[in-house]
């Protein structure tokens, strides 16, 4: 199954779909890393709202992706996870530690935005 | 009402995805709150998980259950696998063989209401799980 990847400037948006496979969140941890190579993104926005379930391998997956954009200089945020799938994850014990993560779509791009300015004031 | 059982064959990654579908489908039928079904569709996630990790191949039964009171739903993951040599440091935290998860066994119990597993070592493993109906 195929994640979209959205461009939008600085920021790639990828889009989960409920019923994803290990295969295909490994086939997407690779492609998004190189599409932000490619596109030389800042920003990764991973929006899971369609996701119904979060299990060990799916929030290992995310962390992975975020720590590799980290590496690469970017900064990814995990948007839309929903009440149930959290506090599912709680009980099993799952936590995104060291990723960041926002309310939706809308609050992801701010929190992006707002990263960039920082980063921009330091230089 | 399906008062039937399901079963689905675990071979591949992609079955654990059919295997989660079948149990948040059941329990949406036997109406099951939307955070329920999501607890016993993520606990199948795991225990099929374990059995593509550690066994290769298995099956998750998925079946109603009939309390005095209540209904309820059993999630039966077995496999032919090489069992696990100890089951107590199995059930807690932070411990795995595949260098992977770690978290399987004791997240599974704290998501589902019962919980039970035989395990002998060369034979394979069953785990049966259970959730009531609040």
């Amino acid at each position: 199954m195929e994640v979209p990847i959205l461009k939008q400037g600085d920021v790639l948006i990828a889009t989960f779909q409920a019923a994803l496979s290990d295969a295909d969140l490994n086939h997407l941890r690779g492609g998004l890393v190189r599409q932000v190579v490619k596109h030389r993104s800042r920003g990764v926005i991973v929006d899971v709202t369609a996701m119904d379930v979060m299990d060990s391998f799916a929030s290992r997956t995310l962390r992975e992706i975020a720590h590799m954009i980290r590496l690469r200089g970017a900064e990814t945020v995990i948007v839309g996870i929903q009440p149930e799938v959290a506090f599912a994850m709680v009980q099993l014990g799952l936590t995104l530690e060291g990723v960041a993560t926002a309310l939706d779509l809308e609050e992801g791009l701010a929190y992006l935005i707002q990263k960039f300015k920082s980063v921009e004031q330091r230089e | 009402m399906s008062d039937g059982e399901i079963r689905v064959a675990i071979t591949s990654d992609q079955d654990i995805v059919a295997a989660r579908q079948s149990g948040r489908a059941l329990a949406a039928e036997l109406g099951f709150s939307a955070t329920d079904s999501t607890l016993i569709a993520t606990a199948i996630s795991e225990l099929a998980r374990n059995i593509v990790s550690y066994a290769r191949k298995g099956e998750i039964t998925v079946k109603t259950i009939h309390g005095p009171s209540r209904q309820g739903i059993l999630v039966i993951a077995s496999d032919d696998g090489p069992g696990i040599p100890d089951v107590l440091q199995a059930m807690r935290d932070g411990f795995s063989t595949s260098g992977s998860l770690g978290l399987g066994l004791p997240g599974v119990r704290r998501l589902m209401d019962e919980f039970q597993i035989a395990s002998q070592p060369g034979r394979g493993t069953i785990v049966t799980v259970k959730k009531w109906k609040q």
